[in-house]
């Protein structure tokens, strides 16, 4: 592979992305499936960047999952991002950034639109101002989380206690990006890299000292779909999309996966206990699987964080074997204890895909 | 003596000088590049039949000889007009008149970066057609840039043409015809290579066309899909894995290969739109200039003492560009003597 042609693609799919004051908008999935992701994103702005950004909690869905399962009518829709658009007015900012790449593609689709089809922006706005009295300002820049973290990723590295190293062999960890359809498939003029090859991730490794594969079916959705995992009959879907994609990837003996988008995490990181179960193969020699990192994950471990606080414990594939090749400490008696040391539970054992 | 400038120095910029100064005309050929024959400069063999093409190129640089100015290194920067006289001004700094102007500036190849989704200049292993030529300046099998033989290739119609998503509804014609002698040039080097065409149509417009085609099934077993290319991957081991569609059989296909050719198609050429836009020449949507009528006003612009040829107003096999050429210069021989 000859890097320089991936690099004459990235110079057309370059974006603005807004240096501070950031109004975040947390992601459905996210901030259930690996709630510590959010929490770890905006430790890392504030403390670590020292960035102004603002949660506020009165924000509520943008409603893709609905939008996409046709159960939410466009014009609601936009209705609803209207007024995330009117909280972030209302709070003084101007730079918008979704944790859920649904959402950012959504935010980007409703845009064009109105940019489109001025009169449906204004019907919008007096739909929003008869449903909540809300007036708002359209962001003057809008980027996915994933996006800042590529911007600091320097930064970052600086900051950085671990890099992505293997501390055992000297070499770079191997690791897979999988980007979420909605971030560039939509606009990818959009994106950082264009849909193809996308550099958002692929630069956040390589900066911090991994090693990026390309194996054949990268491009290939997580198999969520919307439809495909919400209509519970088109699940053969989903599952056959997760395991083709491990088919491909799995022969380059990856340490980690990395995402951007949250129900690319779930899928990637829960679907390999499904795949375990259903056709009795883990995709690791040492029978744990690979370890799926959400973007703000990948960060915080580098960053040096608990990994506990950061909510590794919650994944279903096991995450010590990879935190033991970068060299995290960790203590192991605290992975499911709460934060006054009380056992939280532990979870039941999969059948084949090995846990610690 | 009236002068006649040719601004190209491709094959079709050579045959119209050439015919031009049969007719006793004082012509100029301006070319940018320090070298003559165009594209076919770079190619082996032509098709239908597999003449050499230095040959042609040899031809039409000896016609040439001591007969036209040739302006290497040279573009136009500048025109203006005076009554019947075109005033040019060139890149090398020097202001030249002319009683007629011939265009003849041809086309560039499609830039195969801007489908992305092919992995053209990612993966070593996907190259263009024009590309492919240099592969066949000896007899030796082609193999791939890990010195692999090449035991399967996967030929890609239409990269650029007929594709609304890059711009280009326009069909480059000869692409097809290409792809099937070069295809069939593989199998010569490489006997025992599994070769696939992947097409939209197979536009076998010319004579002999259709018993290449034939020939390329019947005598080299070359697998011919009507399909499209979704996108490319590369394997570990520097294999390429292509998702395809048929699309006679309306299914998905997958296939790993050792070479990917992209038919690249024609566009007009660098910098054509704004010699366009200064000798008052419209383009057509497809960019490529337009003549006056397309049927029996090929050559004629909508401005007066400036004629086109070859591919500069539209894809052309070089039988058509020399073809085209001639009758260019027998416009431009009737223009200059009803004046």
């Amino acid at each position: 592979m000859k890097n320089r042609g991936k690099q004459l693609i990235w110079q057309n799919y370059q974006k603005d992305i807004a240096d501070d004051h950031f109004f975040y908008v947390r992601s459905c999935i996210r901030q259930n499936f690996f709630p510590g992701a959010e929490t770890t994103f905006l430790r890392i702005l504030k403390d670590v960047l020292n960035k102004d950004v603002y949660d506020d909690p009165s924000h509520t869905t943008c409603t893709g999952i609905g939008y996409h399962t046709d159960i939410v009518p466009l014009e609601t829709t936009m209705t609803v991002v209207a007024r995330q658009f009117a909280l972030m007015t209302e709070k003084g900012y101007k730079n918008f950034i979704p944790s859920c790449v649904t959402s950012f593609g959504l935010y980007l689709e409703i845009l064009e639109t109105w940019h489109n089809y001025p009169e449906v922006l204004e019907k919008t706005r007096s739909n929003l101002m008869l449903a909540t009295g809300r007036s708002f300002v359209l962001p003057e820049n809008i980027v996915h989380a994933s996006d800042v973290i590529y911007k600091f990723r320097s930064e970052i590295a600086k900051k950085a206690k671990y890099r992505l190293v293997n501390i055992h062999t000297g070499k770079p960890l191997k690791v897979v990006e999988h980007i979420g359809c909605h971030y560039a498939k939509m606009f990818p003029d959009k994106s950082v890299g264009g849909a193809e090859f996308p550099r958002v991730l692929s630069g956040i490794i390589e900066e911090w000292g991994g090693e990026v594969i390309d194996y054949p079916e990268r491009r290939h959705c997580c198999g969520f779909g919307f439809r495909q995992y919400f209509i519970k009959a088109n699940r053969g879907y989903t599952f056959s999309s997760v395991k083709k994609k491990f088919d491909s990837m799995s022969p380059y003996e990856p340490d980690l996966i990395v995402t951007n988008c949250p129900g690319c995490n779930v899928f990637l990181d829960k679907g390999q206990y499904v795949i375990s179960e259903q056709e009795g193969i883990v995709y690791s020699r040492d029978g744990y699987g690979i370890p799926v990192l959400t973007f703000e994950e990948l960060t915080g471990v580098v960053l040096g964080f608990d990994p506990w606080d950061i909510g590794l414990q919650v994944h279903q594939v096991s995450v010590e074997p990879l935190l033991d090749k970068i060299g995290v400490k960790y203590d192991i008696q605290k992975k499911y204890t709460d934060k006054n040391n009380r056992l939280l539970g532990k979870p039941v054992k999969p059948t084949l895909l090995k846990t610690l | 003596m009236p002068r006649i400038a040719v601004i190209g120095g491709g094959v079709a910029g050579m045959e119209v000088a050439f015919r031009l100064s049969q007719l006793s005309f004082e012509v100029d050929i301006i070319e940018k590049s320090f070298i003559l024959g165009g594209h076919v400069h770079k190619w082996q063999k032509l098709f239908p039949d597999f003449t050499p093409a230095h040959q042609i190129v040899d031809q039409l640089k000896n016609q040439l000889r001591d007969k036209v100015n040739i302006l290497f290194g040279n573009e136009v920067i500048k025109a203006e007009q005076e009554n019947t006289k075109h005033i040019l001004y060139l890149s090398d700094g020097t202001t030249q008149v002319y009683d007629a102007i011939v265009i003849t500036t041809g086309f560039k190849l499609f830039n195969a970066n801007r489908k992305e989704e092919y992995g053209y200049s990612v993966y070593p292993n996907v190259i263009t057609s024009s590309e492919l030529e240099e592969y066949f300046q000896n007899d030796k099998p082609i193999i791939t840039k890990e010195n692999r033989i090449v035991e399967r290739i996967a030929f890609i119609h239409c990269v650029g043409s007929r594709d609304e998503k890059v711009g280009n509804r326009h069909c480059s014609k000869v692409c097809c015809i290409t792809a099937v002698k070069q295809a069939i040039e593989v199998a010569q080097r490489n006997p025992d290579a599994e070769i696939y065409l992947f097409y939209m149509d197979l536009r076998m417009f010319d004579r002999k066309f259709e018993d290449l085609y034939l020939q390329a099934q019947t005598e080299y077993g070359i697998k011919f899909v009507r399909g499209r290319l979704s996108e490319v991957s590369e394997k570990a081991d520097s294999r390429l894995f292509l998702k395809l569609e048929d699309t006679l059989l309306g299914k998905p296909l997958r296939l790993t290969v050792d070479l990917v050719v992209l038919m690249v198609g024609m566009e007009t050429a660098e910098n054509s739109i704004q010699l366009a836009n200064a000798l008052g020449i419209p383009v057509g949507q497809d960019n490529f200039m337009l003549p006056v009528n397309c049927h029996s006003q090929k050559n004629i612009t909508g401005n007066r003492g400036i004629f086109v040829a070859g591919c500069a107003s539209g894809p052309k096999s070089i039988g058509e560009t020399l073809a085209d050429a001639r009758s260019a210069a027998l416009e431009v021989y009737s223009y200059l003597n009803c004046n």
